[in-house]
């Protein structure tokens, strides 16, 4: 065989109220595939209730480089966090 | 890149594994990290695959429905098993073609475990019992091992596999708890499975070329040694509540280390199966190898199912 089947990235919600989250990757060569696959390789004791699963090549990662210029502006804002701002003890709770 | 600049990356990539980071596959990396964790996490996942063989030869003559379900269900695991590590092996850059190409040429290893014969049904308990417990002791360090992919792999499997030395280890105790031959054929599986256990967690410490730099790069939290006496420690307790006998005249509480002292173990049987000289070696590669040209039809039918769905979409559209 010449060419790779797609690889597919698989999400779960494990029950309803959380978020889908990714569990792994399976090749199939359409969406139905993929889902029935993800179904058998990631659900066989019932982990969840939801899947998504989405072709690999249709997600787009940022890259470890560019981690400086987009996680480091925040980590300087701590007026952003609520331990920042200084309240009397009194206060109890706010 | 200098030579410099790779010394500089190195020791900062050291320094994250000595801080418990993880690693995730689009980080940089050293040559040699990526090469040895393709290498082992593709061997786990050819274990998980080929392992499905010699329990396979006893799905249809489970001697009950109960029995069957469980043994299929145990076998499914396997098959998912290796699919969540074929997975993590390939976000380290390498196709799933490349790696099932590896195990059918014999250029990729799998545990030397699974060449060895199932003769009877006992076999499957003592598969369950000892061998997936000595899988678990390998594998529960390795929920913690720097790549991620791997450790989270490795979280999944783990919390499947307890059910597999259980069910294991119930056809034992129904088995030791029957007749005078059923008995007797438990005794004659933990005869054959025990050393052969023993050496499925590895060459001697001293004997092993890759357990240091795995000791750093946390692929290892335990040595091979280590691993062993854990398993016989805890194996000999439940070999004497099954009222059997462990095939090891040299074995002995030492209360003074506070575990067991064994016999010597046949190295030379060791690498010869893992060279390929074991009783079922060929057979097993065989077996693969036409599961993987018997089933290309079915791969080349999704193939051109696929094309054909998006086609008439295409057309619709």
């Amino acid at each position: 065989m010449s060419q790779e089947i797609p690889l597919w990235e698989v999400f779960i919600r494990s029950k309803n109220g959380l978020e889908h989250r990714h569990c792994g990757s399976l090749h199939a060569e359409d969406a139905e595939m993929a889902m029935n696959n993800a179904r058998d390789v990631y659900t066989r004791r019932n982990e969840g209730v939801s899947i998504w699963v989405v072709e690999s090549k249709n997600i787009t990662a940022s890259s470890p480089e560019a981690s400086g210029e987009l996680f480091e502006p925040a980590t300087d804002k701590v007026y952003r966090h609520p331990t920042f701002y200084e309240l009397p003890e009194e206060l109890k709770h706010m | 890149m200098s030579e410099a600049e790779i010394k500089n990356l190195e020791a900062q990539f050291d320094a994250k594994i000595a801080r418990d980071e993880k690693i995730e596959p689009k980080d940089w990396m050293p040559e040699k990290y990526r090469k040895t964790h393709i290498r082992q996490i593709s061997q786990h996942a050819h274990s998980e695959i080929v392992g499905m063989l010699p329990e396979g030869n006893w799905i249809t003559r489970a001697p009950s429905l109960r029995r069957k379900v469980a043994l299929l269900a145990k076998v499914q695991d396997e098959a998912g098993h290796g699919l969540y590590l074929y997975s993590a092996c390939e976000t380290l850059g390498i196709t799933r073609e490349q790696l099932y190409e590896d195990l059918h040429s014999g250029k990729a290893k799998y545990s030397s475990i699974f060449n060895y014969p199932t003769m009877t049904w006992a076999d499957m308990g003592a598969i369950g019992w000892l061998v997936d417990g000595a899988a678990i002791i390998n594998q529960v360090p390795l929920c913690s091992t720097s790549f991620g992919p791997y450790a989270r792999a490795m979280v999944r499997v783990c919390k499947e596999e307890s059910f597999h030395q259980r069910q294991g280890y119930e056809i034992m105790l129904s088995l030791c708890n029957g007749s005078e031959e059923q008995k007797e054929m438990a005794q004659d599986a933990l005869n054959r499975w025990w050393w052969p256990s023993l050496m499925m967690l590895g060459p001697t410490d001293a004997a092993s070329t890759h357990t240091e730099q795995s000791m750093k790069w946390k692929l290892k939290r335990k040595t091979n040694d280590e691993l062993r006496q854990q398993f016989i420690d805890q194996t000999v307790p439940q070999a004497e509540l099954l009222g059997l006998t462990i095939p090891d005249p040299d074995l002995k509480w030492n209360d003074e280390k506070g575990s067991y002292d064994f016999g010597e173990i046949d190295w030379d049987e060791f690498w010869q199966v893992v060279k390929g000289h074991g009783p079922m070696n060929k057979k097993r590669l065989d077996d693969r190898r036409n599961a993987w040209e018997n089933g290309a039809w079915v791969r080349e039918a999704a193939t051109a199912y696929a094309a054909k769905q998006k086609a008439q979409t295409a057309q619709a559209i």
